[in-house]
């Protein structure tokens, strides 16, 4: 028992030195101080998400950082999950709050930061660790991070109900100057999950043929651990001033068997001297995971059984406009600059293997099960930032 | 974790022989890179915002290069 223990603690320690090596960013200059506070608002599918957001930076001696951002979702939601299980729509609310610090030594920066993301039927605390380098002159930053996260799942409506996730992530970054008008970037990312991974309110069809709709639901069963790989890559090539080229691109696989790439283009353009302008696209594509279907031959047909759309093949596209405009271009008082920001993104999903079971024939009936249209809709998201830079 | 060790050696291997080129874009000549339009992350809030948004209707996650460790919240 007490070699376990040891054994743990030792794990442990090892866990957080590895995880004091590297956390994407700009090695050698630290975060400018700023304070930004942000409007967000998203409505798609049923679902309006609103609330605000509000991050403070402020350096002390130049050698550290520290930060701290509030965030709220105010949530309504009467999603086709919501509708299609019979249950009536929801309101609730998460908040979220981090506090974070950076630590700037010659060309090292070591960073850590703390979130707790809390709500009715979900808390999560999750501890980041990272360290970046600068090498070859400045020209490459390295960045290594681990984060820690412990959640507990509980359930509307059933006070007992709680359930333990334990997230471990690692991550690792690479900066590189290439041109003196362009930065690459890659990032790569593992992510183990192990727990309740359940959503205990989503639930998968089977075919009854005694039932009148030829299907009934059961309570959805997930594996309880999850391991997953991204790497990704990022570009931005300068033009004139306010002006620059970018793209990206990421490819991501995980253990049940979901496999997913997206890219995005994107152009910034400056508009006489004060204002910024941003069109950008997004193409996002995934095959659903092993475990997933939309309508299962008959009850308990596999040990894992999952409906969730988010696990289905799917792909979405989304549009982008921005707006910036540099209203303290001179500085006021105290004030280096500001700025205001508007930005809308529209996205559309189309689902591939996800049926809308709210669709009815030309008579007003339901259509036989498994023969419904696929799913698709569209969401407004829509943005509004304040920044102050100090 | 074997592709984490990969990576990592392939990190280092990359590190000690970049030690014998000379950094081909000087201090001076990196005005244009430090632009706030050439940030990966321009505005933190709106990133860290819109990543999450993604991700909650999005079977894949992680590696989205801006800054913060995200959380478990769904």
């Amino acid at each position: 028992m007490i070699m376990n223990m040891h054994r743990k603690r030792f794990r442990s320690l090892i866990a957080v030195l590895l995880g004091l090596f590297i956390e994407p960013g700009i090695a050698g200059v630290l975060s400018e101080d700023r304070a930004d506070t942000m409007y967000h608002y998203y409505d798609g599918g049923g679902v309006q998400i609103t609330g605000p957001s509000v991050l403070v930076r402020k350096k002390f001696k130049e050698s550290v950082s520290l930060y701290g951002n509030y965030y709220v979702d105010s949530i309504s939601s009467a999603s086709i999950d919501v509708i299609t299980s019979g249950a009536s729509a929801y309101t609730e609310e998460r908040t979220e709050m981090t506090l974070g610090a950076d630590y700037l030594h010659d060309d090292t920066t070591m960073s850590m930061s703390f979130t707790n993301s809390s709500e009715n039927d979900y808390e999560a605390d999750s501890l980041n660790l990272g360290i970046s380098q600068e090498v070859f002159g400045g020209m490459t930053t390295l960045g290594m991070g681990y984060g820690r996260g412990s959640d507990v799942v509980g359930m509307r409506g059933d006070s007992t109900f709680a359930e333990d996730v334990d997230r471990r992530n690692y991550r690792l970054s690479v900066s590189q100057v290439i041109t003196r008008n362009m930065l690459l970037g890659v990032f790569y990312e593992a992510i183990t999950d192990e727990g309740h991974l359940n959503n205990p309110y989503r639930s998968y069809r089977y075919v009854d043929p005694d039932n009148p709709t030829n299907y009934l639901w059961r309570t959805e069963v997930y594996p309880n651990t999850r391991s997953s790989n991204a790497v990704s890559m990022k570009s931005r090539y300068y033009l004139s001033p306010g002006a620059a080229a970018y793209g990206g691109f990421r490819f991501y696989t995980d253990t049940w068997g979901i496999d997913a790439y997206n890219f995005d283009v994107g152009y910034s353009q400056p508009l006489r001297q004060a204002w910024i302008l941003d069109l950008n696209y997004r193409f996002y594509s995934q095959e659903h995971a092993n475990f997933y279907a939309d309508l299962f031959p008959y009850e308990d047909a596999q040990n894992f059984l999952g409906r969730d759309k988010e696990l289905s093949t799917f792909i979405s596209h989304t549009i982008r406009f921005g707006v910036t405009y540099n209203f303290l271009q001179d500085g006021w008082q105290f004030l280096d600059k500001g700025t205001v920001n508007f930005f809308y993104d529209r996205v559309m999903y189309e689902y591939k293997d996800f049926r809308d079971l709210t669709q009815l024939d030309e008579n007003g009936v339901a259509l036989p099960a498994g023969q419904e249209p696929f799913y698709e809709f569209s969401a407004d998201i829509i943005q509004v930032l304040f920044s102050f830079w100090f | 974790m074997i592709t984490v060790r990969t990576l990592l050696l392939t990190a280092l291997a990359l590190a000690t022989t970049a030690c014998g080129i000379e950094p081909w874009v000087k201090p001076y000549e990196r005005d244009q890179l430090a632009d706030p339009v050439m940030s990966f992350d321009r505005d933190p809030i709106s990133g860290a915002y819109i990543n999450h948004v993604h991700e909650a209707r999005e079977g894949a996650r992680g590696a989205s290069g801006s800054s913060g460790g995200g959380c478990g919240c769904n």
